[in-house]
């Protein structure tokens, strides 16, 4: 079976849930409309279809946008080879959707980072700490209103480096903004 | 006249399950013991929170990201090739093979990953097996020298010593190598390279075949190793273990076989597999990888395009301006190619809006790039997916119910870098 059968197949079992699977780069994509089902979705794939592995979970700050966060889900079946894509979105007010850890043990970790870099949080997870940064550090990371820099923190000298000097050259800007300070994402507050 | 006698093991599982079971009826007062970030058997900066009862574990809770640099935010500031410089600290045992994965990443991103030259794929290929090699023979040197073991130290890095020296000749950088270009690699092979990596594979098997005798049949190896650090294969796959820890538990699968990139469809070559899952099968395992990478190497530079010295000047690269520099002596003189050298460096190539995902064999397993573009020359995110950050994710499981002194034994075998974890 293929991957793009399966991905219809999963359309098949949850219907209007799922988008249609999209092909682009040799690789299948699936949208799934609630968040709060991925818990389904997963067993259901890992238990009918064969998707046994669980490669990554990673997540996408739509910063302007609505709903702000998309979480990526990678799922490999290691004997069909097939390989899928699962994303969601979450809304910047809820920050919140379902762990995985029930039904992949490796979501524990992926999921500690995702919270720790763009502070989703995932209900029912057992140990929803930081993993790379440290307890009690205030901000999230990789979220694109954070800026390149750092900024400073309770304890001083640490996570803050001094504004890199490619600072304002044509290669930092990213695409989205009408003018280039728009596009900076170092210069932007969450105020302006 | 010497007498065989055979080892008596026991069966592995049923050992870790009686351990375990055990530490119900004891329960004295428990110990808590910190272990790093600064350890030599840690590795680089892995701080383990060991709880013992006597010098048995009970808990084992590992705290990283004592080396993070916030590498996927450095990423989204700056052009794709820009970023490459960068991929030489993921894994900095294994430079090359992290330049190689990264390449191919955005190759694919941009749609041009199937029409990179011959040569340059299998420059690609010989890189990578070189880092598989020097990472393998770093990570069994170091984890038989915390095990006691001082000599297969001295002999690896004796080896490694030469695959530096190769790189150098190639790269111009010993460690940071930043050998590849997005669409190619920064350079041909200097004359009469691949004739010194061939003096090198000669060399290596020799002290492979030294490490082996000094190592796979030594009882003290053995009785370290053997049954120790039990990973099952399904406990493997549900970890998302990969690479060599994936294949010792004898789960077959080998990005290089199972997803082939580069010139892998046309070479031959085995992917060894363990039976137990214990610490002795992962160092089999990455004891018949180097052999196998060996054999890929001489498979390449018996079939590189063009011959060891390229003498029909066959190209390494993509020959598209708007995505690898043109070279010099053309910019300072062509219209055309000063635009295209002009708008590369200044704004980097326009890369269409897009996902990508590409996982490549990494000796420690699968480093994956996920890249999501917005269109422009720099990605909008980039997510890196390092096989030593998911391989250690197993420890708070894998450690309970062995003893204190297997923890060193438990880590060298799982074979991780730092650098790579924290990204």
């Amino acid at each position: 079976m293929t991957a793009l059968e399966q991905a219809n197949q999963l359309k098949a079992k949850f219907g209007d849930l799922i988008s249609e699977p999209a092909v682009a780069h040799g690789e299948i994509t699936i949208h799934l409309a609630d968040a709060e089902k991925i818990g389904d979705v997963c067993a259901f794939a890992k238990a009918e279809l064969g998707f046994n592995y669980l490669v990554d979970i990673s997540s996408l700050d739509n910063y302007g946008e609505d709903p702000r966060w998309t979480v990526v889900y990678h799922l490999r079946g290691l004997a069909s080879g097939c390989e899928l894509r699962l994303k969601t979105n979450v809304s910047e007010e809820k920050s919140e959707l379902p762990t995985i850890t029930n039904v992949w043990r490796t979501a524990d970790w992926h999921e500690r980072e995702i919270y720790d870099m763009m502070g989703i949080r995932f209900r029912g997870h057992p140990d929803l700490r930081r993993i790379l940064m440290w307890e009690g550090y205030p901000y999230f990371p990789l979220r694109k209103d954070f800026p390149l820099g750092g900024k400073p923190t309770q304890i001083p000298e640490v996570a803050f480096t001094q504004t890199a000097p490619l600072e304002g050259g044509p290669f930092v800007t990213a695409p989205g903004g009408k003018d280039a300070v728009e596009r900076e994402p170092r210069v932007r507050t969450p105020e302006n | 006249m010497s007498e065989v006698q055979p080892i008596d093991f026991k069966d592995p599982a049923a050992q870790v399950a009686a351990a375990v079971e055990e530490l119900q009826d004891m329960q004295g007062e428990k110990m808590v013991l910190n272990m790093g970030p600064s350890h030599p058997a840690t590795h680089g900066v892995l701080r383990i929170v060991l709880e013992l009862d006597g010098e048995l574990i009970t808990r084992a809770v590992p705290d990283v990201g004592y080396l993070h640099r916030g590498d996927e935010k450095i990423a989204e500031n700056m052009t794709y090739t820009q970023f490459i410089p960068y991929t030489d600290r993921l894994d900095y045992l294994a430079p090359m093979a992290n330049n190689v994965a990264y390449a191919l990443a955005v190759e694919k991103l941009l749609g041009i990953h199937d029409k990179l030259p011959p040569r340059c794929q299998y420059i690609r290929v010989i890189c990578a097996e070189l880092a598989r090699i020097s990472s393998h023979l770093l990570g069994l040197g170091a984890f038989a020298m915390d095990v006691g073991a001082l000599t297969v130290f001295l002999l690896t890095f004796t080896e490694r010593e030469k695959i530096y020296n190769l790189c150098e000749s190639l790269t111009g950088a010993r460690f940071t190598t930043s050998y590849t270009r997005i669409g190619g690699v920064s350079r041909d092979t200097p004359p009469g390279w691949c004739a010194a990596v061939r003096k090198f594979l000669n060399e290596v098997v020799v002290n492979i075949a030294e490490m082996e005798t000094l190592l796979t049949r030594n009882k003290i190896w053995v009785d370290r190793t053997r049954d120790v650090g039990v990973i099952s294969k399904e406990q493997a796959i549900d970890y998302g273990l990969s690479g060599p820890n994936l294949r010792g538990s004898g789960v077959d699968y080998d990005l290089r076989k199972a997803q082939p990139y580069l010139c892998y469809p046309d070479l031959q070559f085995d992917v060894p597999l363990g039976s137990v899952g214990d610490c002795y099968d992962r160092y089999l395992v990455r004891m018949e990888e180097m052999r196998q990478s060996v054999r890929l190497l001489h498979q390449c530079l018996d079939k590189i395009p063009g011959g060891p010295d390229n003498q029909s000047k066959e190209p390494v690269n993509v020959a598209d301006g708007k995505i690898f520099l043109p070279p010099k002596n053309k910019v300072l003189s062509g219209m055309e190619e000063l635009i295209h050298q002009f708008m590369l460096v200044t704004q980097g190539m326009n890369v269409p809006p897009g996902e990508i995902y590409f996982g490549h064999e990494n000796p420690k397993g699968e480093l994956g790039f996920y890249i999501h573009s917005r269109g422009g020359g720099t990605p909008y995110r980039m997510k890196i997916r390092s096989p030593s950050f998911v391989n250690l994710s197993i420890l708070s499981a894998l450690m309970p119910g062995h003893m204190m002194s297997d923890t060193v034994v438990i880590l060298g075998s799982l074979d991780f870098v730092m650098g790579e974890c924290d990204r």
